[in-house]
Parts: structure tokens; C-alpha cells; sequence
């Protein structure tokens, strides 16, 4: 590469650094300012404030968000977790086992994934309500793995179709039995791959805002974008503007440090070296 | 240790294809058997039936005198090296190695000596630590073959192990492969499609084409008394040449000249009008170079050269001839069948390479007409097959072999 093209890489790359920051720039910033500030048109604070984030965590907020934020957490990490642990027999099962139907559940899944949410939810509300299922963890829990298995069974059965079949008859041949042969070759290679759709699915549900505010009532089950919305200013002439964007930065947190600590482990290229080199 | 027997064995695939077509093979237990063909042959999916990777459509499959067919891999106490070595990544070599030992839940210390052992045959001491990823490629076959060696199998298979080495180390792994197999005694199935590694690693060599077997002989059986143009066609190398000839009595009108025939031949081609004399490249001879005491031995023609191609060592010359336009059309079906697509019927000489001849010029050829032999272009037989003599070179080979087992027996006990 010249020195030329490299300049322009470089000037592209802050460009578009600049302009996927700037908005997060601008709430973090938000979450600093006084209510005087917040209109004033100004990037940087006048008066450097944690008022907001103390509103929030300790404040008049706190009952409001601390439970919603425990909720998110959980009925996430449950959600992904499970919608990992299906995806994984499922995308096997399609990369490798040859059974009728199989180009239906892909094409299910993916049908399932470009589904309007916004059309389920009345049903599901009422539904919900029904069966006793509204308010709870296990009624988000639900909906949100119709929203993570399919991009986790499709991401993960590409990543099963890269692992090479010799890897797994290697195996039995050495003597181990189908399920030895998944646990102790596969699934020490599908790794990465397990951790890259996790990631994806924590995102997708940890986004979810119609669910979320549809099909919950209480400090029970409100995940954290919902709790956002029933945010109130101080009177009712005020916008919460400040709490919102301070409880915004909260939430994103664990999403930067989710990356940053799997990031290495979806970039390591485990298969390197399996085969022919 | 054990032999493997295979009665007539079929393999067909979903479209009713047999991939493998009644196949009835005995390996002796101790024998290297080479599976050879060109690809599409059906030899791979021979060798993953005996290791139970591939169903069996019909027939008995029997190692160490037990029916196999319904046995899972694990269940045949068989170990296999794979084209692409198949190693597992994220374990070190040591752990590679021990693999299958682990599966059977052998004691720490016994792993531990095993696995040194296999080490120590092949000399992968200072990598037993490293990753597969940070290995080359012919270390990485040797990690291969550890983890193959460390179980006491009953047979080694190996699937085309060395296609993916470069040349210089492929020549160094063959010859450490048949150190190895002669050292350990083991039944050994062995696929190629390379014919230098099936002459010199086999104690006999099954030469397979679309399913079926076509000959199962000593390497020499195979190149001295082949069955047909196929097997004649695909052992040696530069390949045999077929000439088209017409039979007038005990002699055959060649384009290069008349050769007469032994009595025993010509009965064998009496009576047939149109035949395909197969020559090796090295029956032939730049004429001003062979000894006068030789010479009435063969016959001598003259013809122009293509092209000459020096190797230090020895000189190949092309000369192109013309033939009837249904033997073409014949020779080049079986030229791509064989995988190699010769595009002009040209005969492949081996000459002297101190030998003068150049291109396009004319120049005279001796031919020893000794050895050649007479296919029928319909059918492809050999009609000039000495049986005996093939069976006799087989015997002195399985003779040998015995004698070389013995004596590396002596040597480790």
C-alpha cells in the first residue's frame, strides 16, 4: 500500500469513527449537564454534574431503573443462553446430518426473523394474560428467543459447515462415540463461533423495546429500554432528558465491555492448522 | 493385528450409482495393500467402508475373522490417516497423540509412556507442545501418524496421506511409512492415486477402475503381466504406448515397422486382424547405441522426433505417429480415464541419455520386441498374458516379504 492510499484509509477510517461517535459523544455528554444546560445547544457542560446518574442509582429513578436493569440482565442472559444451547443442536444437526425438511426450518427461521414484532404483540399480550404469563420473566423470555435462535441457528451452522467433517470422523475413528465426538471435537471448535452469536443474540434482546414495554407492567419483568420510557421529570413542565441519557450510557456499558472481552476469542482463528496448511 | 477379507461388496449411493461394485479382496494379515486408481475409482469409498465411515450397501466386510458390517468405527479397532491429517486444533500434539488413549480412559502414566513412545518412532519430541497450527506439513503428517500408531489397531488405513506434501518430502514420508510398516508388522490398506508410491510402498497392489477390481498382484506381476490396456496403461511411468497393428501370421505391421512375435504369442493373437501392441518406453533404444550382440533381438525403425526431453539421468523422446481413426478415438477414452488427457497419438521412447537424437529430425529406433504385448482393442484383454510367469514374480515378492518381516522381527524381539 502507498503512502497515498494509506493517508486516505486513515482520513476515512476518522470519518467514519467520528460519525458512528458522535451521537454517543453528545448523550454522554447530555448525561453530564445540568437541567439549565440541556437546552443550551452546547456540546461540552457548563457545570460538570453526576446529578443525573445519582437520580438514577440512588435518586427518585432508582426504583424505576435498579429493578429494570436486574431484570434486563437476567431474562438476557437466560435468553441467550438458551437460544445458544438450542441453536447449537439445531445448526449441527443442518450442517452435518442429511434429514427431510431441512431447507424448511432454515427457511422458517429465517421467515421467523423478518416477522414484524409489532404484529405478534397484541396477540401475544392477550395471550399472555391468559396463561398468567404476562409480567413475568419466562413471558419475555419467550418471545425474546423467537427473536435470537434464528440469526443463532443460522450464524452457527455456518460455523459448523466450516469445521471440516474429518475433524469428527477422525474421532470415531479414534474411538469415540457421536455424542464424545461433539463434546470434545465440535464444540471445542465451534468456540468462537459459540461466543460470536452469543454476543449477537445478548445484543438483539438486550435492544428489544416493543416486547419489552408491551408485554410488562411492573418492576417484575421491565427490562431497561421500557424503564426508559416511563421516565418522569421532576414536574410534569420538564423533560427527563438527563436521566435518560445518563441511564443510556449505564445500559451501554456492558454492551462495549461484552465486545472488548470477546473480541479476541471471535478473531482467534481456531481451525488454523487442522488440515492441510 | 488381523486379516481383512472383503466378499463381494458393493457400495451404491442414492442414485443407484455402485461406487464400488462387487469387490472381493483378502488382505493377509501383516500385508501392505495399496488401493490404487485413477480418481472416481471407488477406492477411497473402499477403504471408508472398512473403517465403517461409509455404509455398506451389500457383501460382508470381515477383519480379524469377525463380520464388521454392523460395528460402529469406534468398534473396529481401526486407525486411519486422513488426506488432510484431520488433527485436532485445539489440542497441543501430546494431547493429539494420546486422543485415542484418553477416549479409553487409560491411566495418566500409561498414556505418558505410550505417547513417547510414538514420539520417539517419530521423532516428535521437541513438538510434543506446540499446536498442530505451528507445525509444517510433513511434521503434521507425522503427528498424524502417532496419533494412528499409539493404539494397538489392528490395521493402519491410510487415505492418500502424502498428496498434500510437496515432492521432495513425499519421497522422504514413503520411505518412512514402509520403515515403519515393515518395523510393526501391521495389516495396512493403503490408497493412492500416485503410481510411484503404489509400486514402491505395496506388498500388492489392487488396481480398481469405475468399481470394479481390475488386478490384484505384486507391483512387479503388475507391470510385467498387466490384465488389460487399463493396468497396463496406468503402472509405469511415462506410461505404456499402444500402438495400432495389424496381424499377418506370427508378425505384426506396426506404424513403427514390423515386430515378430514368440511362437507362444502368436497363437495367442491367431486369428484377430486388428490388436494394440503395448511397448514400454523402455524397449526402446536410440539404435546406434545398442549392442551389436542385442540388436537381433528387436527390430529397427526410422521415424521423426517431436520433442526430446533431457533429465540428466536418462532422455525421453516423443514420436508422433498416425492411426486408424476408432483406435484414437479408443486410446484417447482411455487416456482420460486414466486422468491424463493425451491430446495426439504419439509413442513415449525412453533413449540413452547420452543419445545424440534431436528434434525434428529422423532418426533410427531399436525396438526389443522381447517384451511387448498384444491387447485386443475391443475388449481390452491382454492376449499375451504369461499367468505363470505373473504368479511366480507375485510368489518371490510374498516370499521376500516374509523374509523381511522375519528379519525386523528379530531385530526388535
Amino acid at each position: 500500500m502507498s503512502t497515498r492510499e494509506r493517508n486516505w484509509w486513515i482520513v476515512a477510517g476518522i470519518g467514519i469513527i467520528l460519525y458512528a461517535l458522535f451521537p454517543i459523544a453528545w448523550i454522554v455528554s447530555l448525561s453530564f449537564k445540568a437541567p439549565a444546560d440541556i437546552a443550551n445547544g452546547q456540546f461540552l457542560p457548563t457545570v460538570f454534574t453526576w446529578e443525573n446518574y445519582s437520580l438514577i442509582l440512588t435518586g427518585d429513578a432508582s426504583e424505576l431503573f435498579l429493578p429494570a436493569l436486574l431484570n434486563s440482565f437476567g431474562i438476557c442472559l437466560i435468553a441467550t443462553f438458551l437460544s445458544c444451547l438450542l441453536a447449537m443442536f439445531a445448526a449441527y444437526a443442518i450442517a452435518r446430518l442429511d434429514f427431510p425438511g431441512k431447507k424448511i426450518i432454515l427457511s422458517t427461521a429465517l421467515a421467523v426473523a423478518i416477522f414484524p414484532v409489532i404484529s405478534i404483540v397484541t396477540p401475544l399480550f392477550n395471550l399472555w394474560r391468559q396463561i398468567g404469563l404476562y409480567d413475568t420473566w419466562p413471558g419475555l423470555i419467550i418471545p425474546y428467543l423467537s427473536l435470537t435462535l434464528p440469526i443463532s441457528i443460522w450464524t452457527m451452522s455456518a460455523f459448523f459447515r466450516e469445521i471440516p467433517w474429518e475433524m469428527e470422523q477422525a474421532a470415531q475413528v479414534d474411538g469415540a462415540t457421536t455424542w464424545q465426538a461433539f463434546r470434545k471435537v465440535i464444540v471445542p471448535l465451534a468456540a468462537p463461533g459459540v461466543f460470536t452469536t452469543a454476543i449477537i443474540a445478548f445484543f438483539l434482546a438486550w435492544n428489544d423495546f416493543v416486547y419489552g414495554i408491551s408485554l410488562t407492567s411492573t418492576g417484575a419483568a421491565r427490562p431497561v429500554p421500557a424503564a426508559l420510557g416511563l421516565f418522569s421529570g421532576a414536574s410534569q413542565f420538564e423533560d427527563p432528558t438527563g436521566a435518560i441519557a445518563a441511564a443510556a450510557v449505564v445500559v451501554t456499558i456492558p454492551v462495549i465491555i461484552l465486545v472488548l472481552f470477546f473480541q479476541r476469542r471471535i478473531v482467534a482463528g481456531l481451525t488454523n492448522g487442522a488440515v492441510k496448511g | 493385528m488381523a486379516s481383512i477379507e472383503m466378499r463381494n461388496i458393493v457400495k451404491k449411493y442414492g442414485d443407484g450409482f455402485p461406487a464400488v461394485n462387487d469387490v472381493s479382496l483378502d488382505i493377509a494379515d501383516g500385508e501392505f495393500m495399496i488401493l490404487v486408481g485413477p480418481s472416481g475409482c471407488g477406492k477411497s469409498t473402499l477403504l471408508r467402508m472398512i473403517v465403517g465411515l461409509e455404509d455398506i450397501t451389500s457383501g460382508d466386510m470381515v477383519i480379524g475373522g469377525t463380520r464388521v458390517n454392523d460395528k460402529a468405527p469406534r468398534d473396529r479397532n481401526l486407525s486411519m490417516v486422513f488426506q488432510n491429517y484431520a488433527l485436532y486444533p485445539h489440542l497441543s500434539v501430546y494431547e493429539n497423540i494420546a486422543f485415542p488413549l484418553r477416549l479409553q480412559n487409560a491411566p495418566d502414566d500409561e498414556v505418558r509412556k505410550r505417547v513417547t513412545e510414538a514420539a520417539d518412532v517419530l521423532e516428535l519430541h521437541e513438538h510434543l507442545d506446540r499446536k498442530p497450527a505451528n507445525l509444517s506439513g510433513g511434521q503434521r503428517q507425522r503427528v498424524a501418524m502417532g496419533r494412528a500408531i499409539v493404539r494397538a489397531a489392528d490395521a493402519f488405513l491410510f487415505d492418500e496421506p502424502l498428496s498434500n506434501l510437496d515432492a521432495k518430502l513425499r519421497g522422504q514420508m514413503r520411505t518412512e511409512i514402509a520403515r515403519l510398516q515393515r518395523r510393526l508388522g501391521i495389516t495396512t490398506v493403503y490408497v493412492t492415486h500416485d503410481q510411484t508410491e503404489a509400486m514402491t510402498l505395496g506388498d500388492r497392489v489392487c488396481v480398481l477402475r469405475k468399481g470394479l477390481i481390475q488386478q490384484v498382484a505384486s507391483p512387479r506381476e503388475l507391470y510385467e503381466q498387466p490384465v488389460n490396456l487399463f493396468v497396463a496403461g496406468f503402472i509405469g511411468s511415462p506410461p505404456m504406448n499402444f500402438l495400432p497393428a495389424t496381424v499377418s501370421g506370427s508378425s505384426l505391421e506396426t506404424p513403427f515397422g514390423t515386430i515378430e512375435l514368440d511362437e507362444r504369442r502368436a497363437k495367442a493373437v491367431e486369428g484377430k486382424e486388428l490388436v494394440l501392441v503395448g511397448i514400454r518406453p523402455e524397449y526402446f533404444e536410440d539404435a546406434s547405441l545398442v549392442d551389436e550382440a542385442k540388436r537381433p533381438l528387436g527390430s529397427v525403425f526410422t521415424a521423426r522426433v517431436d520433442v526430446t526431453e533431457w533429465l540428466g539421468d536418462s532422455q525421453y523422446a516423443y514420436i508422433p505417429y498416425d492411426a486408424p481413426e476408432d483406435v484414437t478415438l479408443q486410446l484417447k477414452e482411455l487416456s482420460r480415464e486414466l486422468d491424463s488427457d493425451q491430446l495426439r497419438t504419439q509413442a513415449i521412447v525412453s533413449i540413452d541419455a547420452t543419445s545424440r537424437i534431436r528434434e525434428g529430425r529422423e532418426a533410427e529406433f531399436w525396438l526389443d520386441s522381447r517384451k511387448v504385448h498384444v491387447f485386443d482393442p475391443e475388449t481390452g484383454d491382454n492376449l499375451t498374458r504369461d499367468a505363470d510367469a505373473g504368479a511366480e514374480l507375485t510368489r518371490m515378492a510374498a516370499q521376500d516379504r516374509v523374509e523381511q518381516v522375519e528379519q525386523a522381527r528379530q531385530k526388535a524381539g
